[in-house]
């Protein structure tokens, strides 16, 4: 890819393969002998991990297919089939199930990650916005996954989500009825929804393939944000990032087992036992954790902004939330990458991070109840969501493009090598 | 030989412009029915139509029929309760539309505008803010429906009256047969013409 490729075909048919399609030599220049900055700690593992899961989700996923009926009055009963009677289905479909789950711990770290050491900035903008696509599809995917089983979760999810494109003036109907294929959520719905969830996941693998291009032609950040500038910063991928992140695959596969064998539906919602009733709504439509921040979000707005109503300005703050992760290359405007030379930016960038995760528990309680409730005073979920939904979109919109011009950051160390090995490189012990 | 250098139109500019519009208008005719398709298909809209006994329905009772892939409610409703639907004054209503497909758009959402025959009120039963079912028999503030989701209430002549939600509860086409006995959800518009819907 970017950097001068070392490759050098021995036996003969590696030869011949070579000068015809030069897959192998790709693959060696990618993951091989791919230069990498020699300070990636931890936290760069959820690359890996994120392909790991990929690669879980489409092979069980595929199995599911097999035995999965995407009809209304079967797809209940056909998954409930698959749990009990289908040979090791118990298994798969747990492993599909919780696999979505973790998909997203690992995307979630991921991005957070990103955040933090200023990936998204110069020169890697397109490998960011490449993967804020990837986060929108997973999204699209799981989505639409959690409607197959047809439980009242299932159900009445896609109801109250496709509802909301109802708030688009003057189009909106028109739209849902055409998401729907009926005058409801019903069996065309249903269809769709299996084929598209079947379809996305390929157009992710796709993504990913554009991703680590994106990422290979300027390389890795790393945790000093600082770029790589001669040989002594980094290392080659393997034998030293292989084995690193195939640690962090296995450690992070086995806690993925805990939930799969021992805790397999935790993560879901009891209501989702119940076969999907168009006639019954459940007591509190909630989404799978994963979706819960966005949807705090979209019921802290309860009030109208001018020609906006409430409900379509909750819409548009939902997914504005997303929106705002494609402009961030140009909205942060501090030259320094990692948060770690950032005094200001670093506790902004920690109240974030709670904020979201504050977020994720309004987007779970009714807006209506108490939160640090004391002898019957408190305050309704529903203010701290606006408060935090407040937060969420200061972060990107105020603090991060005035500290660009206010904030006085910390020295930097002048080359990754002097950051891992002391402050001159002459200094570092021979290898 | 010719100049080349002349601004005048070739045929090669001729053909650039012909072949890019053809193949920009093809593509825009190809695209559509790959998004058409999903619109309600044709077997769909004819399902568009169920009969409802209604002669055992007694005063004060309430039933949910599945209609079109969703709960249609139909309330026989009380003396009390028709009188306090018609008490309301319009403007103290948040959507003063009928929201009535058997009328047209503009009817206020008076309560005569909402029922061919006052004891008899027959709406869709999906909230008007995302679709959940409210909770009927004289639930919420205002006597009618409560809708749990969110919080909306909806009085005796479901018309939203407090929460989150937009607009009333519309009423479906649906006409009379069999002297009363007999409700038709999704009638056709003559039908409708023929039973006696107007504005009042
Ligand atoms: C991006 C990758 C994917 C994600 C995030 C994902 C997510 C999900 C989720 C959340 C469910 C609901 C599970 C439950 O609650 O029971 C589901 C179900 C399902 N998915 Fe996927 N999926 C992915 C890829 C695939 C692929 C590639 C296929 C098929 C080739 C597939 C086929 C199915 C089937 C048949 C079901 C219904 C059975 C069930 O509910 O367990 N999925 N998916
Ligand atoms: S769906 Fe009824 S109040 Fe939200």
């Amino acid at each position: 890819m970017s950097h001068q490729s070392t490759y050098e075909p021995k036996t003969g048919i590696e030869k011949w393969l070579d000068s015809r399609l030069p897959i192998v030599r790709l693959g060696y220049d990618s993951f091989v002998d791919f230069p990498t900055p020699r300070n990636l700690n931890y936290w760069y593992t959820f690359g890996g991990i994120l392909a790991v899961f990929l690669v879980i989700q489409i092979l069980s996923g595929v199995v599911l297919a097999m035995h999965y009926v995407p009809h209304v009055d079967h797809a209940f009963d056909s998954v409930e089939r698959i749990r009990r009677d289908v040979n090791y289905g118990w298994l798969i479909q747990s492993m599909h199930a919780n696999g979505a789950s973790f998909f997203f711990v690992a995307v979630y770290l991921h991005m957070f990650r990103g955040l933090y050491y200023g990936s998204y900035k110069a020169p890697r903008e397109v490998l960011w916005i490449i993967g804020v696509v990837i986060y929108l599809l997973m999204m699209a995917a799981a989505f639409m996954g959690y409607v197959l089983p047809w439980g009242q979760m299932s159900y009445w999810g896609a109801t109250v989500i496709t509802n909301l494109v109802g708030a688009l003036p003057v189009v909106g109907e028109g739209i849902r009825e055409w998401l729907w294929g009926d005058f409801a959520v019903g069996n065309a719905t249903l269809n769709r929804f299996f084929s598209l969830h079947y379809l996305i996941p390929f157009l992710i693998a796709g993504l990913v393939i554009l991703h680590i291009w994106a990422l290979h032609v300027p390389g890795n950040n790393n945790p000093t944000g600082v770029e790589v500038k001669g040989k002594g910063d980094t290392l080659p991928f393997h034998p030293y990032y292989t084995v690193k992140d195939g640690f962090a695959i296995v450690v992070f596969l086995m806690i993925f087992a805990g939930f799969v064998f021992y805790l397999p539906s935790v993560l879901g919602h009891a209501d989702n036992s119940i076969e999907a009733n168009p006639l019954v709504t459940p007591a509190h439509i909630v989404p799978e954790w994963y979706f819960l921040p966005f949807y705090a979000i979209l019921r802290a707005v309860t009030f109208d902004i001018g020609p906006i109503s409430a409900k379509l300005g909750g819409v548009l703050a939902m997914f504005g939330a997303i929106g705002v992760l494609f402009v961030l290359p140009w909205l942060d405007r501090s030259p320094v990458k990692s948060m770690r030379y950032r005094p200001i930016a670093k506790w902004c960038f920690l109240i974030f991070v709670i904020a979201c995760l504050g977020l994720g528990w309004c987007g779970a309680e009714n807006p209506d109840n108490l939160v640090f409730e004391f002898g019957g005073i408190g305050m309704p979920f529903v203010v701290l969501s606006q408060i935090l939904t407040a937060y969420y979109f200061a972060y990107f919109l105020v603090i991060l493009p005035v500290l660009g011009f206010v904030e006085k950051p910390k020295e930097r160390p002048e080359s990754i090598e002097a950051s891992v090995l002391g402050s001159s490189p002459a200094a570092a012990p021979a290898e | 030989m010719t100049d080349h250098t002349t601004e005048e139109p070739t045929r090669r500019d001729f053909i650039y412009i012909a072949a890019g519009g053809a193949a920009a208008i093809g593509g825009a005719l190809t695209i559509w029915p790959f998004i058409h398709q999903m619109n309600p298909a044709a077997d769909t809209l004819a399902l568009g139509s169920i009969r409802k006994d209604i002669s055992s329905l007694g005063v004060g009772q309430e039933i949910t029929v599945m209609f079109r892939g969703g709960p249609v409610f139909i309330r026989r409703r009380t003396e009390a309760e028709i009188a306090e639907a018609r008490a309301v004054e319009l403007d103290r209503l948040p959507d003063d539309l009928a929201r009535n497909e058997n009328l047209p758009d503009n009817a206020s959402a008076s309560d005569a505008n909402r029922v061919l025959n006052p004891e008899y009120l027959i709406v869709k039963g999906n909230c008007t803010h995302l679709g959940c079912v409210p909770v009927g028999n004289g639930a919420g503030d205002y006597d009618g429906w409560f809708c749990p989701c969110h919080g909306s209430h909806y009085d005796a002549s479901a018309r939203i009256r407090r929460g989150p939600a937009p607009e009333n509860l519309p009423v479906p086409t649906y006409i009379f047969e069999n002297d009363g006995a007999v409700v038709k959800l999704g009638a056709t518009s003559d039908e409708v013409a023929a039973a006696g819907w107007s504005v009042a």
